[in-house]
């Protein structure tokens, strides 16, 4: 495998005694998106001006194509890097004047400069302000030419740090297709923080998940949200459900658990007598009336239970289902209206076996070694 | 009242018939006070731009100073300035004491902290995290610079017109350093308190009126501009 672009050894943040961050090791190999995310605070800025040689760490090594760096003394590096940041503060010039900032900044002529500047306006779809001041911009658009004055230095590495999270909604869907097919086209070596798993989703080909300024996984886009290692990560993926069960036995692909008295069937292999931890994503689970038949669903588990909370909200309505444990589903709002769902109500909720995936090992109740391989293959199933 | 309005009314004569002392003693007071406003700008724009964006020990102490400082009596200025350019004083031999570069002396002593504690805020003002983008951009630290004064550059007018301002209308430092000689060192502040001190109102109003003008035009000047980047 060629060079990671950029390599952490041991590196380590701290203020006042505290650690804010705390990386053994993390490498990004050329031409991929890796998205950190985790909740406020966990370190990510952190890690991502330690990243672009903005800060130096209290201890550790970052390398940069192969070779140590010293952020005190980077400003080659620095120029072989862009960084875009969630407040894009642009200066009091015109749009095509701040676009070009970085090039000025590397002693690029007029000329080149100027045929770069337009392009990049093209293909950030600004072309049109190209002459306006820099601040009479909306927030959508201010961040376009923040990308825009990034993205035209060509660097060896984009950093992007909460680039949607200013955004209104609108301009937020407008731009993450954009920003997605301008990465996947030139194959930039990418490093996006977020707090949003939506955006890591659509954009990173492996994510790591920063917990308290350390990475808890690190792993292909999928397999952290189809395979947390934890309850934490779990949690931060979107696994709502998570539930305590033990295996009772296994027959062929399929791993029968008792959780709560009722028998769930699930596709990751375990060990019968193991107590194990079961997570299920919502959108993974559906509703029916338990009057209608569904002859035609493969699913393997259907749990009868009672509606106790429903909470509308935009896109999906949340639906905490109690069968004999608290079981999370998302409904659109349409399906909720013409299922007649109301709390009390008593209703069917569905999912395939291969939807119900192990966490392991930290923060399960006993979860085997054996276990954790398991989950390692489970999205396979 | 007749007296302020024959005042005036005779004032208004001796600058429209181009009296030449009073014109000579105006276009002194411009160089002197603009050349004190340049030196100082040249002196307090480096100094409150590293002040604003260096992190040391101490520094509290030194704004402070440099905020009292943007207050400093001119008398006081007249005297240490005195003082040092005094025959036997440390720098005696320049032999510049009542002369009109004596006035530039004290007047860019006193304009300079002002120049540079207005810098120092309106550098300041420009975000932490702009200077940190710039950065992220591949500046270098005098690039960076460059761009931070160039988004502070409409607050920093506001420098030029206050360090202008206050020394154009200083009369303590001019009248002890410059010695108020005719012809040589007599400003328009200085030739003012003596015209009225003779019970000559209608020199000394007409001076009144040709500073106030002055001061006016300038700021109108700068203030044009300044308004006109706003938009």
């Amino acid at each position: 495998m060629a060079l990671p672009v950029l390599a952490l050894a041991n590196v380590r943040v701290g203020y006042g005694g505290a650690d804010v961050l705390d990386v053994p090791s993390l490498e990004i190999a050329e031409g991929e998106v890796l998205a950190v995310i985790g909740p406020n605070g966990s370190g990510k800025s952190t890690l991502l001006r330690v990243a672009g040689l903005l800060e130096r760490p209290t201890t550790g090594r970052v390398s940069f194509g192969g070779c140590l760096v010293d952020a005190t003394h980077a400003l080659a590096e620095r120029r072989r890097m862009a960084m875009v940041f969630q407040q894009p503060l642009l200066a009091d010039m015109t749009v095509a004047e701040n676009v070009g900032l970085g090039l000025a900044f590397r002693g690029v002529g007029a000329d080149p400069s100027e045929a770069r500047v337009s392009r990049w306006l093209e293909r950030l779809n600004i072309a049109p302000l190209r002459d306006r001041r820099a601040r009479t911009l909306s927030g959508g658009e201010a961040q376009r030419v923040a990308l825009a004055r990034a993205l035209v230095v060509e660097p060896d590495l984009l950093l992007l740090d909460e680039p949607f999270a200013g955004l209104d909604a609108p301009s937020r869907e407008a731009l993450l297709p954009d920003l997605a097919a301008i990465l996947r086209g030139d194959r930039l070596t990418t490093i996006l923080v977020s707090h949003d798993r939506a955006e890591a989703q659509a954009l990173a080909d492996r994510v790591a998940v920063l917990i308290r300024g350390r990475i808890s996984q690190l792993d292909e886009t999928a397999r952290v949200f189809y395979a947390p290692v934890s309850e934490e990560v779990a949690r931060f993926v979107g696994v709502e459900t998570i539930v305590t069960g033990r295996v009772l036995a296994r027959d062929g692909g399929v791993t029968v658990v008792e959780v709560a008295g009722r028998k769930l069937e699930i596709a990751a292999r375990g060990r019968p007598g193991d107590l194990v931890r079961l997570g299920i994503r919502p959108e993974d689970v559906t509703l029916t009336l338990p009057t209608e038949h569904a002859p035609l669903s493969s699913a393997r588990n259907h749990l009868t239970g009672t509606i106790r909370h429903l909470v509308p909200s935009a896109p999906a309505t949340r639906v905490v289902v109690d069968v004999g444990f608290p079981l999370v589903a998302t409904v659109t709002a349409r399906s909720a209206a013409d299922l007649g769902l109301a709390e009390g109500l008593p209703i069917t909720a569905v999912f395939k076996a291969s939807a119900a995936h192990l966490i392991g090992p930290a923060g399960s109740a006993g979860g085997s070694p054996a276990g954790l391989l398991d989950t390692m293959t489970a999205p396979e199933l | 009242m007749t007296l302020l309005l024959d005042g005036v009314r005779a004032a208004t004569g001796l600058i429209v018939s181009g009296d030449s002392e009073i014109w000579s003693i105006l276009w002194l007071s411009l160089q002197v006070s603009g050349s004190a406003t340049l030196i100082a700008l040249l002196l307090g724009v480096p100094a409150g731009t590293a002040l604003a964006l260096a992190r040391f020990p101490g520094r509290g102490l030194v704004v402070s100073a440099v905020n009292s400082g943007m207050g400093l009596p001119p008398v006081v200025v007249g005297l240490f300035v005195t003082i040092l350019l005094w025959r036997s004083g440390p720098l005696g031999a320049l032999e510049i004491l009542y002369t009109p570069a004596a006035i530039v002396v004290a007047q860019a002593v006193i304009a300079a902290p002002i120049v540079t504690g207005i810098t120092l805020a309106a550098v300041q003002q420009v975000p932490r995290e702009f200077r940190l983008q710039l950065l992220a951009l591949g500046a270098s630290r005098v690039q960076m610079i460059w761009v931070v004064l160039r988004e502070a550059r409409l607050p920093m007018l506001a420098a030029v017109m206050a360090g202008f301002g206050g020394v154009i209308s200083e009369i303590g430092a001019s009248m002890m350093v410059g010695g108020n000689i005719k012809g040589q060192t007599r400003t328009l502040t200085t030739a003012m308190v003596l015209e009225t001190s003779k019970g000559n109102f209608e020199a000394a109003i007409a001076l009144s009126l040709l500073l106030l003008v002055l001061v006016f035009l300038v700021n109108w000047a700068l203030t044009s501009i300044q308004q006109r980047r706003a938009l």
